[in-house]
This record gives C-alpha cells, structure tokens and sequence, in this order.
C-alpha cells in the first residue's frame, strides 16, 4: 500500500493539469500508432524525423503571434508534407543534403522567432515549451482540437488502409492492381503530418520523433501482422505517455531542487527501454 | 562601426569563429562528397547532452561537448551502418536531446542555458578555449592534408582504394573525428542544431560551382568564413541568435549554389558541327 502510495502521490488524480495531460497523452498516442507503424514499414522514418524538426518554426511562430501552439505546429507540418511530396516525386540525388539546408534554415528561423517572442512579451521557457514541450502546460480549451485533429489522422488512415498496406509492402503490386497511388500517398502524408504536430504538442517539436515511431518500432518487433501491430503500439504508447506523467508529478519531490523533473524526458527514455526491451524479447523468441 | 565589435572580448570570438569556418569548411567537404549529412547531424546532437551535463556541473563547455561528440565517434564506428540505423539511432538521438533538456531543468538557467545551446552564443567563447581550439583546428587540417588521397579514393572509388593498401575503415574513423572536432569548435558558438549547417551548406555550394577538390574546398572555406563573419556581426548589432543567420546564410548559399549548376550546364546555342559534343555535360 505504501509503495502505492509513493508511487501515485496524493492529489495525482484529482489534479486538472494531470487528468488533461493523460486525456492528451493517450489521444496522441492512439493516433501515432497506426500512422507510426505504416512509418516505420515504408521506411520513412526520417520524413517523420524532418517534419518534427521543421513543425519548430511553425511552434515558435504561433507563440509569437499568441496563437495556439498546436495550430503552428499543424500548418508547418502540412507545408513540410505538401513540399515532400511536390519534390519527392522526382527523388533526385543528394535529397538528404536538400532536407539538411532546408532544416537548418528552419530551426535558424525558429531561433529568430523564439528570440523575438522572449523579448516582446517577456515571457521566458519559450523555446523550451516549443522544441521539448510541456505536455502540463497544454490548456484544457486545445483538448477539443487535438481530439478532432487527432479523429481526422485516424479516419484518413482508415479509408486508405488496405492499399496503403499494400503499397507499403508490395509497391509494385499496389501499382500493378492501378490504385490511385497519388491519392493514396497523399492521404497517408496528411495523417503523418497531423501525427507529428500532436505528437510536437505533446513531447515537443525535436523530441516528437520518439512518440511517433518508437512503440510503432518496439510493436513491429513483438507482432507480425499489422492490425496486431498497432494494438502493440498504441499500448507502448499510452503506457509510456501515462508512465511519463506520474513520475513527472512524482518528481517534483526529487532532488535536487524540488521543481519536477521534464515529462517529455521520461517519456522519451520509457520509449527507448520499450523498444530495446522488444527488440531482446523478438531476438529470443526467433532463436527459440 | 559599432565600437565594441572588435574589443577585447570580442576577439576571442572573432579568431575561434574564423577557425572554426575553415576548418568546417575543409571538413565539410568530404561530409558531402562521402554523403555523410547523417554522422554530420547526429555528432552535434548527442554532443548537446555534454554540453548540458558540462553546464550542470560546472564543467568547461568545450570539455563537454568533445567528450560526447567522441562517444559519438566511437558509437557510429562502432554500431553504425549495420542495417536499419534509422529507427533505433533517432530514438538514441532523440533520448539524449532528452537527457540534456534534463540536465539543462536541473541546473539553474534553464531557459538561457538550452537557447543558447541549441542556437548559439557568440560571446561563449572565452580565452581559455583560444588555445585548445586551435590546436585541434591544426591537428583536423593536418588530418585533412595527410588524407587527403585516401579520403578522396575511399569517397570515390572504395573498390580502387582498398586495393591500394587503404583501410576504409581506418579512414573512416578519422574522418569522424575531424567531424568530432568540428562540432567541438563550433557547437558553443553556432549551436547544436546548427553546426550541420555549417558543416554542409558552404561545401554543398562548392560543389556546384566547381568540380576540382582543392577548389571546391578552398570555396567552401571562404564561403565559410563570410557566413561566420557576416552572422557574428549581424548577431552582434541586432542581438538576434547567431543561429538564425548561419541557417538562412547556408539556405541561401545552397539556392545561389543550384541556380551557378544550372547556368553552368545550361543549353547554349550550338553550331550543327558541334551538336556531337553537346550533350557531354
């Protein structure tokens, strides 16, 4: 009883922050896991990865203007999509150069625009809210509209489902059998996109790579058929988030000054053991 | 001119920036002939959590910051490119960012502290590291020079290399520690997110502009040492992050860069007798 006790600290579940922090979380959550698991089998890991990167300067931008983070970091993650998928077509040679200069003048510009908003409404934490988030600081007024976003990834998810399976497996047969693969593709993008920013909002913009394929990863090792992927996954997911937040809360009894310890850093960290964790259970189960 | 660009103080900064671009710029060089954008990311991002944990405890910032970004030599020598890098190296990646926004929360200027970690501070350069950084600035150009024939045949023709007696494996690893030491120099001044671009935009121009190397780098150096320069002076006038400008410079130099290739292999006008050779380049 006292272990429970110490691990759930008086006032967890009766706190407001807490409650929309695992109402967030979960949501976040159910809507990584199958757009993270589609990521993860197509190999686009490192679109994800880019987008997260680039969703910085839309973040920092809504902050200077004072709108909500999630709306910037939604509209930079759909520009990020709309522009891969206009210059992916061609894949030219050194396209990983291209994403590097372009993600340099991104975050450069989010420096600026996080400078600009530290200085004109003397508000500091800024740039740490945006590019490692503050999954506590999310009001309770964003919850309708991370719910609808996050409704919105899962339907476009659930309408291409079997051709985007198939074209993530088999890409030659997905376009053998004529699919409008365009039309495919580009409702995966948008939902990939949608993923990043929850994901952003919650855990922040460099850190939402994490959320967004890590249970995807760990569930592909676990399970080998899709729908049992993502069941994996989104279990990986708000176990993690939910694991991240009590011992966020409990942390602020810990050393060594008493303020809380980052919620994004254990959720980040619980991902990684997760995945290191499937990864020694799949090698097992092959060799046995 | 503002008086207070050249002071005391700020020539420390001025000798460690214009190090740091030409050495960068060498460096750069191979980083995007090898197409090695992704060691030339991840060095500086695992190098942000020395940076923190040196902040947290009171340790020089250099000795942080080099100190990881050999444990991230030594790391991507040892565990890298054996198959799916991607998933598990971004969530390593991602998990030490986090741990240093964890060092940065404990210790007392959070906010300050990551800003400036992450996009640079032209006034962290103090002169102590004078020294340091430019033995290593000599030790990478003299690692650079020595190599410069195995790590153009390696990056090349690997097939052709080895069977001259190169190691590629040797070579590799001092490759990534000249990219080690590069990010080392510059991650206090331009920041952990943008030492990349430091390291690829000057070079990624070069090489539209010119085919031969010791052209091509000595191009990259200079386009270098205008972007750290001209950002410093920007930064130090309008007090904007230093970040801001290397980012937008590397941006731009690679939009200048692609636009010279495309003049360069344009479509001239050509006399019927010459049409044979035309389609060479």
């Amino acid at each position: 009883m006292s272990v429970l006790h110490a691990i759930f600290q008086p006032g967890l579940f009766s706190n407001s922050s807490v409650q929309d922090a695992a109402v967030l979380g979960a949501v976040v959550a159910l809507v990584c896991a199958p757009v993270g698991v589609f990521t993860v089998v197509r190999g686009q890991s490192f679109a994800g990865h880019a987008f997260a990167d680039v969703t910085a300067t839309g973040g920092s931008a809504a902050f200077l203007l004072g709108v909500s983070p999630l709306l910037g970091f939604v509209v930079m993650a759909l520009a990020g999509a709309s522009a891969t998928e206009l210059l992916g077509a061609e894949r030219q040679r050194g396209r990983d150069l291209v994403t590097g200069v372009v993600l340099g003048a991104g975050l450069g510009l989010s420096a600026l625009l996080l400078y600009l908003t530290t200085t004109t409404q003397s508000t500091t934490g800024a740039a740490v809210t945006v590019l490692f988030g503050s999954i506590f600081a999310v009001s309770t007024s964003t919850l309708p509209l991370v719910i609808g976003f996050g409704a919105s990834a899962l339907f476009l998810v659930g309408l291409v489902y079997r051709p985007l399976l198939l074209s993530s497996i088999n890409p030659d047969l997905a376009s053998a059998q004529g699919l409008g693969r365009r039309v495919v593709g580009l409702a995966y993008m948008v939902a990939l996109a949608l993923s990043v920013a929850l994901s952003a909002l919650t855990i922040g913009a460099i850190l939402s790579t994490a959320l967004l394929i890590g249970p995807a990863a760990a569930a592909l090792r676990l399970a080998k058929s899709p729908g049992r992927a993502i069941a994996w996954a989104a279990l990986i997911g708000v176990a993690a988030t939910w694991a991240g937040i009590v011992l966020a809360y409990d942390s602020y009894n810990w050393p060594p000054a008493q303020q809380g310890w980052p919620v994004s850093f254990f959720v980040v960290s619980l991902v990684l053991a997760a995945y290191l964790l499937a990864q020694l259970t799949g090698r097992r189960a092959r060799r046995a | 001119m503002p008086s207070g660009l050249f002071s005391g103080f700020m020539v420390s900064t001025w000798l460690q920036g214009s190090i740091m671009a030409v050495v960068a710029g060498a460096v750069g060089f191979f980083v995007v002939l090898r197409g090695s954008s992704f060691e030339a990311h991840a060095i500086p991002q695992g190098a942000f959590t020395g940076a923190a944990g040196a902040a947290l405890i009171g340790a020089n910032t250099l000795l942080g910051v080099g100190t990881f970004s050999l444990l991230g030599v030594v790391a991507i020598a040892r565990w890298g490119r054996r198959g799916q890098h991607d998933v598990v190296t971004a969530l390593w990646l991602v998990t030490l960012l986090g741990i240093g926004s964890l060092f940065l929360s404990l210790s007392t200027e959070y906010a300050d502290q990551t800003f400036s970690l992450l996009f640079g501070e032209p006034l962290a350069v103090s002169s102590s590291d004078l020294l340091p950084t430019a033995l290593l600035g000599a030790g990478c150009i003299t690692v650079v020079i020595v190599l410069f024939r195995p790590l153009m045949l390696s990056s090349i023709a690997p097939e052709l290399a080895s069977a001259r007696g190169i190691r590629p494996a040797r070579v590799e690893v001092l490759f990534l520690l000249a990219v080690g030491v590069v990010t080392t120099m510059a991650l206090p001044v331009v920041g952990a997110l943008l030492v990349f671009s430091l390291m690829i935009g000057p070079p990624a121009t070069a090489r539209f502009v010119t085919d031969r190397p010791v052209r091509a780098m000595a191009i990259s150096g200079v386009l270098g040492l205008v972007t750290v320069w001209v950002s410093i002076t920007a930064s130090f006038w309008s007090n904007w992050p230093i970040g801001f400008f290397v980012g937008t410079f590397a941006f731009v130099w690679y939009v200048m860069g692609r636009c010279v290739a495309r003049w360069r292999t344009r479509p001239r006008p050509v006399a019927p007798l010459e049409l044979a050779g035309a389609g060479s380049r």
